[in-house]
């Protein structure tokens, strides 16, 4: 993923112009942003909200300097939206696992979505509904990804913030484990023998999950170099099934290529 | 009134209860205890106010990538050894502010470190983490620029040592040569026996401190006690390392294919890096606000197994696990000792202990020497 090269100014004094997208998704993301409660008047500050629906009923047209997008593309509707989007877009910035991975409905993609439509809907035939649930950036560039589920207002505030003064964000793509080792707290797969993955897992959380003794559910997606199989293999000294893999890797962010790859390889075995 | 205080070089006895009095002395002084205390599935290191936090009767069975508390038979105070953290947590803290600016008025005002650092106790440091402590000090405080951050730390510190008659599963200090006696550079000395502890004096700090302990001369048949413990200790280490040649070895084996063996196991998860004591390399941060108007400047710890660590202007010098992995073992084992002129690494076996896929830096080295 390319960092920002330029600095994000329009002409004059005018403020930078924000947009705020959903598509398929719980909203969770972009209320991170309203979440930042200590900031948020220094956001109004510095930016213009232009489109966020969320938060205000005015809606201005494009073009926008930022824009976030949170949500997967799941309908042949989307499509078309998040084109439109990025032709009025000069930044636009992914904004969590549903937008950078698929989301937990990504698990769809597994399955054929007909049979679910079939089943659910009393009026299958009212459904347009792609096969796939996958991020955005299968379908227009994107110039930044933020992960997690939901994704971390500080890293939100520090792109924002990277954005507005020029200067390179500073989104590690290292493992889990070293937040959780920087915060202190003892591994949980190794002092308690929790499945976790931490080691195979990017940051931002800050290590949020172990630290109240529950493994890592790997939101955040792969980190830059994930081991899966050396971790599979932990996991199975762990004592747990090839089915109990494919769920874990099958996650929030269970269809980024790694953690796909890995929980494809353990439904196999389980064939 | 006769003079209560030891001698430096002095071995006195105490009553086990008595090392309240030890630490009430050092709060008294001003200091603040960190020592060993159960926390979270593990022995931790936090504040600590008295005997009563130790973790009195625990034991901590350890293996690669296994670590379990057990209860032991007995109540020793020291029954274990060392735990996923290391002192280097309050040395060379995680996160720490190096100093924050604000701009203002057309100008802009620099603020040092804001908050002084405490004056630490550190209560039961091990011989393996004592030696870990002088490396460290080589490397922040050893060159021409030293590190005002560590140093305000490191000079007002009290180091209580305690000497290791139990190794655990992953030790090997005994081959590291930093215990299970602990080396020289502490203010107090402990050994455990069954009744009382052997405590050796090593500063006119930590003499003074003695004062109120009711101690007396400790007698021949403990000193004998202690010896006799401490040479059983050091025969019955859980690990082994063969140090003999070692730059050279692991310089002449660059393309050895253990690298590759080693890096299809190696998560690149930095675990090993965070919890040694004596890994040191760190990332700092600009911290804006989004007005502009209030930076800070922050260091964390990073490691050289994230990728972004070993980024340099055309590209990444160590884009695999595989060339990550043999940088951090052959700086451990070889390159340090160029550098700092000793060894980085002390044997205390939290790297084995504490890696997720059980990788083990003893069977790695024997491996490239060839003897697996």
């Amino acid at each position: 993923m390319k960092a920002p090269k330029r600095k994000i100014k329009p002409e004059a004094a005018k403020k930078p112009k924000l947009a705020v997208f959903k598509f398929t998704s719980c909203d969770g993301c972009q209320l991170s942003l309203l979440d930042a409660e200590d900031v948020l008047l220094d956001v109004v500050d510095a930016v213009e909200i232009a489109y966020f629906v969320e938060a205000r009923d005015r809606r201005l047209p494009g073009p926008y300097d930022v824009t976030l997008v949170e949500g997967s593309i799941s309908t042949p509707e989307h499509i078309e939206q998040i084109q439109e989007i990025r032709e009025q877009s000069k930044f636009l910035i992914a904004i969590g696992a549903c937008a950078t991975a698929g989301g937990i409905q990504a698990l769809r993609n597994w399955r054929d979505v007909d049979e679910f439509v079939r089943i659910v809907y009393a009026h299958p035939e009212y459904i347009d509904a792609l096969q796939t649930s996958t991020p955005i950036s299968d379908y227009v560039q994107v110039d930044f990804e933020l992960r997690g589920c939901p994704i971390n207002k500080y890293q939100l505030l520090d792109v924002v913030t990277s954005l507005l003064i020029g200067k390179q964000p500073r989104t590690p793509t290292y493992s889990v484990c070293m937040e959780c080792k920087r915060r202190g707290t003892p591994c949980v797969m190794v002092s308690r023998g929790i499945p976790c993955l931490g080691p195979v897992t990017q940051a931002g959380c800050n290590a949020i999950c172990p630290a109240v003794n529950r493994g890592c559910f790997g939101c955040y997606g792969p980190h830059e170099a994930p081991n899966t199989d050396a971790l599979g293999q932990h996991l199975e000294d762990l004592g747990m099934t090839s089915a109990e893999i494919v769920r874990l890797y099958r996650n929030f962010s269970g269809y980024a290529d790694a953690f796909r790859l890995a929980s494809d390889v353990y439904e196999e075995m389980m064939a | 009134m006769p003079d209560l205080t030891p001698t430096i070089g002095a071995f006195a006895s105490v009553e086990k209860a008595a090392l309240q009095s030890i630490l009430d002395a050092l709060k008294g002084a001003g200091y603040t205890l960190i020592g060993p205390t159960l926390g979270e599935g593990a022995i931790i290191y936090d504040e600590i106010q008295g005997i009563d936090d130790l973790p009195r009767g625990w034991r901590d069975h350890q293996e690669p990538a296994a670590y379990r508390l057990q209860r032991r038979e007995d109540d020793a105070y020291f029954g274990f050894v060392v735990g996923p953290h290391s002192w280097k947590k309050y040395l060379f803290p995680p996160r720490q502010s190096l100093m924050k600016v604000q701009r203002k008025d057309g100008t802009f005002q620099v603020t040092d470190e804001p908050d002084p650092p405490p004056r630490y106790a550190f209560i039961g440091v091990r011989g393996c983490e004592l030696q870990a402590i002088h490396i460290q000090d080589k490397v922040f405080l050893g060159g021409p620029y030293q590190d005002a951050h560590y140093k305000a730390r490191r000079q007002q510190s009290f180091v209580l040592a305690v000497n290791c008659t139990e190794p655990g599963g992953t030790c090997f200090c005994a081959s590291m040569g930093s215990g299970p006696r602990a080396g020289a550079g502490f203010d107090l000395a402990l050994t455990e026996l069954d009744d009382i502890f052997i405590v050796e004096v090593g500063s006119e700090v930590g003499a003074m401190m003695m004062r109120e302990s009711g101690w007396r001369p400790a007698g021949a048949f403990e000193l004998q006690q202690a010896r006799e413990a401490l040479a059983a200790a050091e025969k019955n280490m859980g690990r082994h390392l063969d140090t003999s040649d070692l730059p050279n070895l692991l310089y002449q084996n660059l393309e050895n294919a253990r690298w590759d063996d080693v890096a299809r196991r190696c998560l690149s998860c930095a675990n090993c890096t965070m919890v040694c004591p004596t890994c040191f390399c760190n990332d700092v941060l600009e911290v804006s606000d989004l007005s502009g108007k209030n930076v800070e400047r922050v260091r964390v710890w990073d490691s050289c197994f994230s990728i972004e660590f070993s980024h340099v202007h055309g590209g990444n010098i160590r884009p695999h696990t595989r060339a990550r992995y043999r940088q951090w073992l052959t700086h451990k084992f070889a390159s340090w000792i160029d550098q700092f002129g000793v060894i980085g690494c002390v044997g205390c076996g939290r790297c084995i202990t504490w890696c997720p896929a059980g990788i083990d830096v003893t069977a790695e080295v024997a491996a490239i020497r060839g003897e697996v």
